[in-house]
Protein backbone atom coordinates (compact mmCIF):
# COMPACT_ATOMS: atom_id res chain seq x y z
CA UNK A 1 0.00 0.00 0.00
CA UNK A 2 2.74 2.04 0.91
CA UNK A 3 4.62 1.67 -2.48
CA UNK A 4 1.95 2.47 -4.45
CA UNK A 5 1.17 5.82 -2.73
CA UNK A 6 4.47 6.35 -3.29
CA UNK A 7 4.48 5.34 -6.78
CA UNK A 8 1.14 7.79 -7.31
CA UNK A 9 3.59 10.15 -5.32
CA UNK A 10 6.65 10.06 -7.99
CA UNK A 11 4.24 9.70 -11.38
CA UNK A 12 2.32 13.45 -9.81
CA UNK A 13 5.97 14.72 -9.74
CA UNK A 14 6.62 16.04 -13.02
CA UNK A 15 3.20 17.59 -12.60
CA UNK A 16 4.11 19.66 -9.39
CA UNK A 17 7.27 21.30 -11.47
CA UNK A 18 5.45 21.50 -14.45
CA UNK A 19 2.90 23.89 -12.26
CA UNK A 20 6.20 25.70 -11.03
CA UNK A 21 6.42 27.73 -14.28
CA UNK A 22 3.63 29.08 -15.40
CA UNK A 23 2.93 30.97 -18.49
CA UNK A 24 1.16 34.24 -18.80
CA UNK A 25 1.12 36.07 -22.28
CA UNK A 26 -0.83 38.51 -24.34
CA UNK A 27 -1.38 39.56 -27.91
CA UNK A 28 -0.58 43.10 -29.36
CA UNK A 29 -4.40 42.24 -31.03
CA UNK A 30 -6.82 39.94 -30.36
CA UNK A 31 -8.63 40.74 -33.75
CA UNK A 32 -7.45 41.16 -37.33
CA UNK A 33 -9.62 43.39 -39.77
CA UNK A 34 -9.32 42.37 -43.10
CA UNK A 35 -9.77 45.89 -44.95
CA UNK A 36 -9.68 46.56 -48.90
CA UNK A 37 -6.42 47.51 -48.53
CA UNK A 38 -5.48 44.78 -46.02
CA UNK A 39 -1.38 43.81 -46.88
CA UNK A 40 -0.81 41.67 -43.92
CA UNK A 41 0.08 42.21 -40.20
CA UNK A 42 2.35 41.55 -37.43
CA UNK A 43 0.84 40.55 -34.15
CA UNK A 44 3.30 40.68 -31.54
CA UNK A 45 2.98 38.19 -28.86
CA UNK A 46 4.80 38.26 -25.78
CA UNK A 47 4.68 37.06 -21.67
CA UNK A 48 6.22 36.13 -18.89
CA UNK A 49 6.75 32.78 -17.03
CA UNK A 50 5.60 33.20 -13.20
CA UNK A 51 7.38 31.20 -10.32
CA UNK A 52 6.85 30.35 -7.39
CA UNK A 53 10.38 28.85 -6.57
CA UNK A 54 13.32 30.31 -8.17
CA UNK A 55 14.22 29.18 -11.42
CA UNK A 56 15.78 25.69 -11.76
CA UNK A 57 19.54 26.28 -14.12
CA UNK A 58 19.49 23.20 -15.88
CA UNK A 59 17.90 22.02 -18.03
CA UNK A 60 17.80 25.68 -19.86
CA UNK A 61 14.03 27.37 -20.11
CA UNK A 62 12.67 26.96 -24.41
CA UNK A 63 9.92 28.98 -25.33
CA UNK A 64 8.06 28.01 -28.76
CA UNK A 65 4.95 29.81 -30.34
CA UNK A 66 2.73 28.52 -32.92
CA UNK A 67 0.18 30.13 -34.89
CA UNK A 68 -2.64 27.81 -36.87
CA UNK A 69 -5.04 29.25 -39.29
CA UNK A 70 -7.90 27.77 -39.60
CA UNK A 71 -8.61 23.97 -41.11
CA UNK A 72 -9.30 23.13 -44.67
CA UNK A 73 -9.95 20.40 -46.21
CA UNK A 74 -7.54 20.34 -49.67
CA UNK A 75 -6.68 17.62 -52.52
CA UNK A 76 -3.19 16.78 -53.37
CA UNK A 77 -2.66 16.06 -56.97
CA UNK A 78 0.48 13.98 -58.63
CA UNK A 79 1.14 14.82 -62.41
CA UNK A 80 2.44 11.60 -64.48
CA UNK A 81 3.49 10.92 -67.60
CA UNK A 82 0.61 9.07 -70.07
CA UNK A 83 0.59 8.86 -73.36
CA UNK A 84 3.12 11.51 -73.64
CA UNK A 85 1.65 14.04 -72.22
CA UNK A 86 2.07 15.33 -68.29
CA UNK A 87 -1.63 14.77 -66.98
CA UNK A 88 -3.31 14.69 -63.19
CA UNK A 89 -3.11 10.66 -62.04
CA UNK A 90 -2.95 10.45 -58.55
CA UNK A 91 -4.51 12.52 -55.66
CA UNK A 92 -4.89 12.18 -52.53
CA UNK A 93 -7.49 14.55 -50.26
CA UNK A 94 -6.04 15.63 -46.41
CA UNK A 95 -8.47 16.99 -43.96
CA UNK A 96 -8.06 19.55 -41.23
CA UNK A 97 -4.79 21.04 -43.21
CA UNK A 98 -4.40 24.82 -41.59
CA UNK A 99 -4.46 27.57 -44.00
CA UNK A 100 -0.92 29.22 -42.17
CA UNK A 101 0.85 27.78 -39.87
CA UNK A 102 4.16 29.30 -38.40
CA UNK A 103 6.35 28.16 -35.91
CA UNK A 104 9.32 30.35 -33.87
CA UNK A 105 11.11 29.36 -30.69
CA UNK A 106 14.08 30.52 -28.45
CA UNK A 107 16.62 28.20 -30.05
CA UNK A 108 16.57 25.65 -32.83
CA UNK A 109 13.45 23.37 -32.44
CA UNK A 110 15.47 20.09 -32.20
CA UNK A 111 17.11 21.21 -28.95
CA UNK A 112 14.15 22.80 -27.59
CA UNK A 113 11.90 19.91 -28.02
CA UNK A 114 11.99 16.22 -27.64
CA UNK A 115 10.47 14.09 -30.14
CA UNK A 116 8.18 12.28 -28.17
CA UNK A 117 6.97 15.44 -26.90
CA UNK A 118 6.59 17.09 -30.45
CA UNK A 119 4.52 14.02 -31.57
CA UNK A 120 2.31 14.50 -28.44
CA UNK A 121 1.95 17.81 -28.37
CA UNK A 122 1.80 18.74 -32.66
CA UNK A 123 4.07 21.34 -32.82
CA UNK A 124 6.63 20.68 -35.62
CA UNK A 125 4.74 21.04 -39.21
CA UNK A 126 5.06 17.46 -40.11
CA UNK A 127 3.61 16.70 -37.00
CA UNK A 128 0.73 19.54 -36.92
CA UNK A 129 -0.33 19.04 -40.23
CA UNK A 130 -2.54 15.74 -40.92
CA UNK A 131 -0.32 13.05 -43.26
CA UNK A 132 2.58 15.08 -43.23
CA UNK A 133 6.00 13.52 -44.35
CA UNK A 134 4.24 9.59 -44.05
CA UNK A 135 3.40 10.17 -47.25
CA UNK A 136 4.88 11.44 -51.09
CA UNK A 137 1.52 13.67 -51.08
CA UNK A 138 2.18 14.83 -47.42
CA UNK A 139 6.24 15.39 -48.69
CA UNK A 140 4.59 17.56 -51.09
CA UNK A 141 2.49 19.74 -48.93
CA UNK A 142 4.22 20.98 -46.66
CA UNK A 143 7.00 21.65 -49.57
CA UNK A 144 4.86 23.47 -51.47
CA UNK A 145 3.05 25.47 -48.70
CA UNK A 146 6.14 26.34 -47.46
CA UNK A 147 7.31 27.57 -50.89
CA UNK A 148 4.86 29.73 -50.55
CA UNK A 149 5.39 31.12 -47.17
CA UNK A 150 2.51 29.63 -45.65
CA UNK A 151 4.21 27.31 -43.20
CA UNK A 152 6.80 29.01 -41.49
CA UNK A 153 9.47 27.55 -39.43
CA UNK A 154 11.84 30.33 -37.23
CA UNK A 155 14.32 29.03 -34.82
CA UNK A 156 15.53 31.94 -33.03
CA UNK A 157 12.52 34.33 -33.50
CA UNK A 158 11.44 34.46 -30.08
CA UNK A 159 13.48 36.70 -27.86
CA UNK A 160 14.12 35.23 -23.88
CA UNK A 161 15.07 37.70 -21.56
CA UNK A 162 16.63 36.58 -18.38
CA UNK A 163 14.52 33.20 -18.84
CA UNK A 164 11.27 35.40 -17.74
CA UNK A 165 10.20 37.42 -20.29
CA UNK A 166 9.86 36.82 -24.21
CA UNK A 167 8.28 38.02 -27.22
CA UNK A 168 8.14 37.61 -30.90
CA UNK A 169 6.49 39.42 -33.72
CA UNK A 170 4.19 36.76 -36.22
CA UNK A 171 3.94 38.19 -39.57
CA UNK A 172 0.58 37.49 -41.20
CA UNK A 173 0.51 37.25 -44.95
CA UNK A 174 -1.78 39.56 -47.53
CA UNK A 175 -3.19 36.24 -48.36
CA UNK A 176 -5.02 35.63 -45.08
CA UNK A 177 -8.12 33.33 -45.13
CA UNK A 178 -11.24 34.25 -42.40
CA UNK A 179 -11.18 32.75 -39.02
CA UNK A 180 -10.11 31.68 -36.22
CA UNK A 181 -6.14 32.09 -35.72
CA UNK A 182 -5.26 29.38 -32.64
CA UNK A 183 -1.76 30.67 -30.90
CA UNK A 184 0.07 28.48 -28.54
CA UNK A 185 2.72 28.97 -26.40
CA UNK A 186 4.83 26.41 -24.93
CA UNK A 187 7.68 26.59 -22.09
CA UNK A 188 10.28 23.89 -22.52
CA UNK A 189 12.53 22.70 -20.08
CA UNK A 190 15.03 19.03 -21.29
CA UNK A 191 12.80 18.74 -24.62
CA UNK A 192 9.75 18.27 -22.71
CA UNK A 193 6.73 20.71 -22.44
CA UNK A 194 6.25 22.17 -19.42
CA UNK A 195 3.57 24.54 -19.08
CA UNK A 196 1.10 25.55 -22.57
CA UNK A 197 -1.06 28.29 -23.00
CA UNK A 198 -3.48 28.62 -26.10
CA UNK A 199 -5.41 31.79 -27.10
CA UNK A 200 -6.99 32.34 -30.46
CA UNK A 201 -6.95 35.23 -32.67
CA UNK A 202 -9.89 36.34 -34.94
CA UNK A 203 -8.89 37.29 -38.40
CA UNK A 204 -12.28 39.04 -40.60
CA UNK A 205 -13.21 40.90 -43.38
CA UNK A 206 -14.83 44.27 -42.66
CA UNK A 207 -16.71 46.67 -44.04
CA UNK A 208 -17.43 46.88 -48.34
CA UNK A 209 -15.34 43.31 -48.44
CA UNK A 210 -17.98 41.98 -45.58
CA UNK A 211 -20.41 43.33 -47.41
CA UNK A 212 -19.41 41.88 -51.05
CA UNK A 213 -18.60 38.28 -49.11
CA UNK A 214 -22.08 38.15 -47.94
CA UNK A 215 -23.82 39.55 -50.31
CA UNK A 216 -21.82 36.74 -52.71
CA UNK A 217 -22.98 33.76 -50.75
CA UNK A 218 -26.11 34.40 -49.28
CA UNK A 219 -27.61 36.49 -52.18
CA UNK A 220 -25.80 34.82 -55.08
CA UNK A 221 -28.26 35.69 -58.02
CA UNK A 222 -28.65 39.20 -57.03
CA UNK A 223 -24.94 39.09 -56.68
CA UNK A 224 -24.49 37.64 -60.00
CA UNK A 225 -27.24 40.46 -62.29
CA UNK A 226 -25.26 43.28 -59.65
CA UNK A 227 -21.96 41.84 -61.51
CA UNK A 228 -23.51 41.58 -65.19
CA UNK A 229 -25.10 45.44 -64.80
CA UNK A 230 -22.08 46.73 -62.93
CA UNK A 231 -19.97 45.17 -65.96
CA UNK A 232 -22.88 46.25 -69.02
CA UNK A 233 -22.59 49.68 -67.31
CA UNK A 234 -18.92 50.16 -67.70
CA UNK A 235 -19.00 49.13 -70.92
CA UNK A 236 -21.37 51.77 -71.72
CA UNK A 237 -19.72 54.62 -69.72
CA UNK A 238 -16.61 53.57 -71.14
CA UNK A 239 -18.24 53.86 -74.85
CA UNK A 240 -19.66 56.95 -74.14
CA UNK A 241 -16.94 58.96 -72.25
CA UNK A 242 -14.51 58.43 -75.62
CA UNK A 243 -17.12 59.18 -77.58
CA UNK A 244 -17.41 62.16 -75.93
CA UNK A 245 -13.75 62.93 -75.96
CA UNK A 246 -13.45 62.13 -79.98
CA UNK A 247 -16.56 64.52 -80.54
CA UNK B 1 -0.54 49.06 -53.86
CA UNK B 2 -1.97 45.88 -52.79
CA UNK B 3 -5.67 45.18 -52.70
CA UNK B 4 -7.91 42.29 -51.14
CA UNK B 5 -10.14 40.63 -53.27
CA UNK B 6 -12.89 39.02 -50.79
CA UNK B 7 -14.41 36.29 -53.05
CA UNK B 8 -11.05 34.68 -54.18
CA UNK B 9 -9.09 35.84 -50.66
CA UNK B 10 -5.95 36.60 -52.01
CA UNK B 11 -4.30 39.86 -52.15
CA UNK B 12 -2.66 41.78 -55.10
CA UNK B 13 -1.65 44.19 -56.64
CA UNK B 14 -3.72 47.14 -57.73
CA UNK B 15 -2.03 47.99 -61.19
CA UNK B 16 -1.06 44.88 -61.89
CA UNK B 17 -4.36 43.64 -62.37
CA UNK B 18 -5.42 47.72 -64.31
CA UNK B 19 -2.63 46.20 -66.96
CA UNK B 20 -3.89 42.91 -67.50
CA UNK B 21 -7.36 44.25 -68.09
CA UNK B 22 -6.41 46.55 -69.93
CA UNK B 23 -3.95 44.90 -72.22
CA UNK B 24 -6.58 42.18 -72.73
CA UNK B 25 -9.04 44.97 -73.41
CA UNK B 26 -7.05 45.96 -76.41
CA UNK B 27 -6.77 42.57 -78.02
CA UNK B 28 -10.33 42.31 -76.99
CA UNK B 29 -11.32 46.38 -79.38
CA UNK B 30 -8.99 44.68 -81.96
CA UNK B 31 -9.74 41.46 -82.77
CA UNK B 32 -13.43 41.19 -81.41
CA UNK B 33 -12.08 38.18 -78.69
CA UNK B 34 -13.24 38.40 -75.66
CA UNK B 35 -9.69 37.63 -74.55
CA UNK B 36 -10.90 34.61 -71.91
CA UNK B 37 -8.17 32.41 -73.60
CA UNK B 38 -5.91 35.16 -72.17
CA UNK B 39 -7.19 36.35 -69.20
CA UNK B 40 -7.97 32.94 -67.32
CA UNK B 41 -4.70 31.43 -67.68
CA UNK B 42 -3.11 35.31 -66.71
CA UNK B 43 -5.04 34.75 -63.49
CA UNK B 44 -3.91 31.97 -62.81
CA UNK B 45 -0.26 33.19 -62.87
CA UNK B 46 -0.52 36.03 -60.79
CA UNK B 47 -2.13 33.53 -57.63
CA UNK B 48 -6.02 33.96 -58.17
CA UNK B 49 -7.70 30.68 -57.34
CA UNK B 50 -8.62 28.71 -61.21
CA UNK B 51 -12.46 28.97 -60.45
CA UNK B 52 -12.52 32.36 -59.49
CA UNK B 53 -10.92 33.46 -62.50
CA UNK B 54 -12.64 31.29 -64.61
CA UNK B 55 -15.72 33.21 -63.47
CA UNK B 56 -14.62 36.53 -62.89
CA UNK B 57 -12.85 36.63 -66.54
CA UNK B 58 -16.22 35.67 -67.46
CA UNK B 59 -17.82 39.28 -65.79
CA UNK B 60 -14.96 41.08 -67.46
CA UNK B 61 -15.27 40.03 -70.80
CA UNK B 62 -19.33 41.01 -70.34
CA UNK B 63 -17.68 44.51 -69.80
CA UNK B 64 -15.14 45.08 -72.56
CA UNK B 65 -17.71 43.41 -75.09
CA UNK B 66 -20.70 45.90 -74.22
CA UNK B 67 -18.00 48.63 -74.70
CA UNK B 68 -16.19 47.07 -78.28
CA UNK B 69 -19.63 46.39 -79.66
CA UNK B 70 -21.07 50.19 -79.00
CA UNK B 71 -17.87 51.23 -81.19
CA UNK B 72 -18.64 48.95 -84.07
CA UNK B 73 -22.48 49.99 -83.31
CA UNK B 74 -21.35 53.37 -83.92
CA UNK B 75 -19.61 52.29 -87.45
CA UNK B 76 -22.51 49.88 -88.35
CA UNK B 77 -20.70 47.10 -88.60
CA UNK B 78 -22.43 45.00 -86.51
CA UNK B 79 -25.08 42.35 -88.11
CA UNK B 80 -27.66 42.38 -85.89
CA UNK B 81 -29.60 39.52 -87.42
CA UNK B 82 -26.98 37.17 -87.41
CA UNK B 83 -25.92 38.09 -83.96
CA UNK B 84 -29.17 37.07 -82.80
CA UNK B 85 -29.25 33.72 -85.07
CA UNK B 86 -25.80 33.14 -83.81
CA UNK B 87 -26.90 33.55 -80.34
CA UNK B 88 -29.79 30.87 -80.20
CA UNK B 89 -27.65 28.84 -81.49
CA UNK B 90 -24.54 29.98 -78.85
CA UNK B 91 -27.63 29.42 -76.01
CA UNK B 92 -28.59 26.30 -76.65
CA UNK B 93 -24.95 24.80 -77.09
CA UNK B 94 -23.26 26.63 -73.67
CA UNK B 95 -26.65 24.65 -72.44
CA UNK B 96 -25.77 21.67 -73.37
CA UNK B 97 -21.63 22.04 -72.67
CA UNK B 98 -22.53 22.87 -69.44
CA UNK B 99 -24.29 19.63 -69.14
CA UNK B 100 -21.55 17.80 -70.70
CA UNK B 101 -18.75 19.83 -68.63
CA UNK B 102 -20.74 18.25 -65.17
CA UNK B 103 -20.86 14.63 -66.58
CA UNK B 104 -16.75 15.08 -67.51
CA UNK B 105 -16.22 16.78 -64.08
CA UNK B 106 -17.87 13.47 -62.65
CA UNK B 107 -15.90 11.43 -64.36
CA UNK B 108 -12.56 13.33 -63.83
CA UNK B 109 -10.05 14.64 -66.00
CA UNK B 110 -11.69 17.79 -66.91
CA UNK B 111 -8.89 19.87 -66.78
CA UNK B 112 -7.14 17.37 -68.84
CA UNK B 113 -9.63 17.51 -71.36
CA UNK B 114 -9.84 21.51 -71.30
CA UNK B 115 -6.27 21.62 -72.08
CA UNK B 116 -6.85 19.37 -75.13
CA UNK B 117 -9.41 21.41 -76.15
CA UNK B 118 -7.16 24.53 -76.07
CA UNK B 119 -4.43 23.26 -77.79
CA UNK B 120 -6.36 21.67 -81.01
CA UNK B 121 -8.66 24.14 -81.16
CA UNK B 122 -6.23 26.94 -81.08
CA UNK B 123 -3.66 25.01 -83.15
CA UNK B 124 -5.53 24.96 -85.83
CA UNK B 125 -7.74 27.38 -86.02
CA UNK B 126 -3.96 29.80 -85.27
CA UNK B 127 -2.78 27.72 -88.71
CA UNK B 128 -5.69 28.02 -90.71
CA UNK B 129 -5.86 31.82 -90.11
CA UNK B 130 -2.09 32.11 -90.60
CA UNK B 131 -1.91 30.53 -94.13
CA UNK B 132 -4.94 32.16 -94.98
CA UNK B 133 -3.98 35.64 -93.99
CA UNK B 134 -0.44 35.23 -95.50
CA UNK B 135 -2.06 34.18 -99.15
CA UNK B 136 -4.53 37.05 -98.79
CA UNK B 137 -1.42 39.41 -97.93
CA UNK B 138 0.22 38.23 -101.11
CA UNK B 139 -2.79 38.35 -103.34
CA UNK B 140 -3.08 42.04 -102.35
CA UNK B 141 0.63 42.69 -103.17
CA UNK B 142 0.46 40.97 -106.49
CA UNK B 143 -2.82 42.94 -107.24
CA UNK B 144 -4.93 39.84 -108.51
CA UNK B 145 -8.25 40.53 -106.91
CA UNK B 146 -9.99 37.72 -104.58
CA UNK B 147 -11.88 34.79 -105.38
CA UNK B 148 -15.00 34.62 -103.91
CA UNK B 149 -15.45 31.27 -102.74
CA UNK B 150 -18.35 29.04 -103.91
CA UNK B 151 -20.25 27.18 -101.12
CA UNK B 152 -22.98 25.02 -103.40
CA UNK B 153 -24.58 22.80 -100.56
CA UNK B 154 -24.39 25.95 -97.77
CA UNK B 155 -26.97 27.61 -100.65
CA UNK B 156 -29.21 24.86 -101.31
CA UNK B 157 -30.45 24.73 -97.72
CA UNK B 158 -33.74 25.92 -96.82
CA UNK B 159 -35.35 28.74 -94.71
CA UNK B 160 -33.18 31.64 -96.18
CA UNK B 161 -33.35 35.38 -94.55
CA UNK B 162 -31.03 38.30 -96.38
CA UNK B 163 -28.58 39.59 -93.78
CA UNK B 164 -28.25 42.76 -95.36
CA UNK B 165 -25.10 44.35 -93.15
CA UNK B 166 -23.61 40.99 -93.90
CA UNK B 167 -24.56 41.20 -97.73
CA UNK B 168 -25.22 37.52 -97.62
CA UNK B 169 -28.81 35.81 -98.66
CA UNK B 170 -28.19 32.41 -96.62
CA UNK B 171 -30.07 29.50 -94.47
CA UNK B 172 -30.13 30.32 -90.65
CA UNK B 173 -29.26 26.69 -90.29
CA UNK B 174 -25.20 27.19 -90.78
CA UNK B 175 -25.36 29.77 -88.54
CA UNK B 176 -27.23 27.96 -85.75
CA UNK B 177 -25.09 25.32 -86.02
CA UNK B 178 -21.95 26.90 -85.84
CA UNK B 179 -23.46 29.25 -82.49
CA UNK B 180 -24.32 25.69 -80.88
CA UNK B 181 -20.85 24.37 -81.61
CA UNK B 182 -19.33 27.47 -80.77
CA UNK B 183 -21.40 27.59 -77.34
CA UNK B 184 -20.38 24.21 -76.57
CA UNK B 185 -17.25 24.86 -76.76
CA UNK B 186 -17.25 28.24 -74.67
CA UNK B 187 -19.11 26.09 -72.03
CA UNK B 188 -16.07 23.54 -71.92
CA UNK B 189 -13.50 25.83 -72.26
CA UNK B 190 -15.21 28.88 -70.25
CA UNK B 191 -14.51 31.39 -72.40
CA UNK B 192 -16.59 33.52 -74.52
CA UNK B 193 -15.40 31.96 -77.97
CA UNK B 194 -14.59 34.66 -80.02
CA UNK B 195 -11.59 33.29 -81.56
CA UNK B 196 -13.47 30.02 -82.56
CA UNK B 197 -16.72 32.03 -83.82
CA UNK B 198 -14.68 34.87 -85.85
CA UNK B 199 -12.91 32.52 -88.20
CA UNK B 200 -16.23 29.98 -88.20
CA UNK B 201 -17.80 33.48 -89.51
CA UNK B 202 -15.25 34.65 -92.39
CA UNK B 203 -14.11 30.76 -93.62
CA UNK B 204 -17.92 28.68 -92.80
CA UNK B 205 -20.22 31.69 -93.22
CA UNK B 206 -18.27 33.71 -95.94
CA UNK B 207 -19.03 36.87 -93.48
CA UNK B 208 -16.62 40.37 -94.87
CA UNK B 209 -14.26 40.54 -91.69
CA UNK B 210 -15.43 43.98 -90.74
CA UNK B 211 -18.78 43.16 -89.82
CA UNK B 212 -17.38 39.40 -88.17
CA UNK B 213 -15.63 41.19 -85.38
CA UNK B 214 -18.34 43.84 -84.44
CA UNK B 215 -20.79 40.28 -84.58
CA UNK B 216 -18.77 38.01 -83.01
CA UNK B 217 -18.64 40.86 -79.76
CA UNK B 218 -22.51 41.26 -79.76
CA UNK B 219 -23.00 37.54 -79.22
CA UNK B 220 -19.97 37.35 -76.90
CA UNK B 221 -21.82 39.45 -74.52
CA UNK B 222 -24.62 37.17 -73.73
CA UNK B 223 -22.80 34.21 -73.66
CA UNK B 224 -20.43 35.32 -70.87
CA UNK B 225 -23.20 37.08 -69.15
CA UNK B 226 -24.84 33.69 -69.20
CA UNK B 227 -21.63 32.07 -68.05
CA UNK B 228 -21.03 35.22 -65.18
CA UNK B 229 -25.04 34.42 -63.77
CA UNK B 230 -24.30 30.30 -64.15
CA UNK B 231 -20.69 30.64 -61.84
CA UNK B 232 -22.10 33.15 -59.08
CA UNK B 233 -25.76 31.00 -58.60
CA UNK B 234 -23.83 27.24 -58.67
CA UNK B 235 -20.64 27.90 -57.23
CA UNK B 236 -19.74 31.39 -55.69
CA UNK B 237 -17.04 32.17 -57.26
CA UNK B 238 -17.64 35.34 -59.14
CA UNK B 239 -15.25 38.31 -57.34
CA UNK B 240 -16.57 41.94 -57.65
CA UNK B 241 -13.65 43.43 -56.88
CA UNK B 242 -11.45 41.37 -58.96
CA UNK B 243 -14.14 41.84 -61.50
CA UNK B 244 -14.20 45.83 -61.36
CA UNK B 245 -10.62 46.36 -61.44
CA UNK B 246 -10.06 44.28 -64.41
CA UNK B 247 -13.32 45.61 -66.65
CA UNK B 248 -11.77 49.06 -65.39
CA UNK B 249 -8.44 48.73 -67.44
CA UNK B 250 -10.61 46.36 -69.93
CA UNK B 251 -13.16 49.10 -71.01
CA UNK B 252 -10.75 51.60 -71.87
CA UNK B 253 -8.76 49.11 -73.94
CA UNK B 254 -11.10 47.84 -75.84
CA UNK B 255 -12.08 51.53 -76.98
CA UNK B 256 -8.25 51.80 -77.70
CA UNK B 257 -8.67 48.68 -79.58
CA UNK B 258 -10.99 48.89 -82.01
CA UNK B 259 -9.28 52.26 -82.64
CA UNK B 260 -6.28 50.59 -83.77
CA UNK B 261 -7.83 48.01 -85.50
CA UNK B 262 -9.67 50.50 -87.95
CA UNK B 263 -6.69 51.36 -88.69
CA UNK B 264 -5.23 48.16 -89.38
CA UNK B 265 -5.77 46.12 -92.67
CA UNK B 266 -7.91 42.81 -92.54
CA UNK B 267 -5.03 40.77 -93.31
CA UNK B 268 -2.82 42.15 -91.18
CA UNK B 269 -5.26 41.94 -88.51
CA UNK B 270 -5.35 38.23 -89.09
CA UNK B 271 -2.11 37.33 -88.86
CA UNK B 272 -1.53 39.08 -85.66
CA UNK B 273 -4.43 37.19 -84.30
CA UNK B 274 -3.41 33.78 -86.04
CA UNK B 275 0.24 34.48 -84.40
CA UNK B 276 -1.57 35.22 -80.64
CA UNK B 277 -3.77 32.34 -80.47
CA UNK B 278 -0.36 29.85 -81.86
CA UNK B 279 1.51 31.23 -79.37
CA UNK B 280 -0.83 30.61 -76.31
CA UNK B 281 -1.68 27.33 -78.02
CA UNK B 282 2.09 26.58 -77.61
CA UNK B 283 2.46 27.54 -74.25
CA UNK B 284 -0.28 25.31 -73.30
CA UNK B 285 1.37 22.44 -75.27
CA UNK B 286 4.72 22.62 -74.12
CA UNK B 287 2.83 22.90 -70.51
CA UNK B 288 1.86 19.40 -71.79
CA UNK B 289 4.69 18.06 -73.26
CA UNK B 290 7.57 19.11 -70.54
CA UNK B 291 8.02 17.58 -67.43
CA UNK B 292 6.59 20.23 -65.15
CA UNK B 293 9.38 21.53 -62.57
CA UNK B 294 6.75 20.74 -59.32
CA UNK B 295 4.96 17.00 -59.84
CA UNK B 296 2.69 17.84 -57.18
CA UNK B 297 -0.36 20.65 -57.02
CA UNK B 298 -2.54 21.65 -54.13
CA UNK B 299 -6.57 22.20 -55.02
CA UNK B 300 -8.62 23.83 -52.46
CA UNK B 301 -11.80 21.42 -51.44
CA UNK B 302 -11.56 17.53 -50.93
CA UNK B 303 -12.95 14.88 -53.83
Amino acid sequence: MLRLLLVALMSLLPLRVAAAEEIVAGLSQARVAITADFSGTDILIFGAVKRIAPAPIEPPLGVIITVAGPPQTITVRRKDRRMGIWVNADSRAIGNVPSFYAVTSSGPLDQLLAPDADARYHISAPQFIPAGTDTYFGDALLRIREDEGAFKLTPGGVSLDEDTLFRTAITLPANLTEGLYTTRIFLTRGGQVIDSYATSINVSMVGIERLTFNLATDQPLIYGLLCVAIAVFAGWGAATVFRLIRG
Amino acid sequence: MQIYLPVAEVSVNLFLLLGLGGIVGILSGMFGVGGGFLITPLLFFIGVPPAVAVATGANQIVASSVSGVLAHLQRKTVDLRMGSVLLIGGLIGSGFGIWLFNLLSRLGQVELLVTLCYVVFLGIIGLLMLVEGLRALRRVRSGAPAKRRQRGWIHALPLKIKFRASGLYLSVIPPLIVGAAVGVLAAIMGVGGGFIMIPAMIYLLNMPTKVVIGTSLFQIIFVTAFTTLMHAITNHTVDLFLAVILLLGGVVGAQLGSRIGVKLKAEQLRILLALLVLSVCGKLALDLLLEPHELYSIAAGGQ
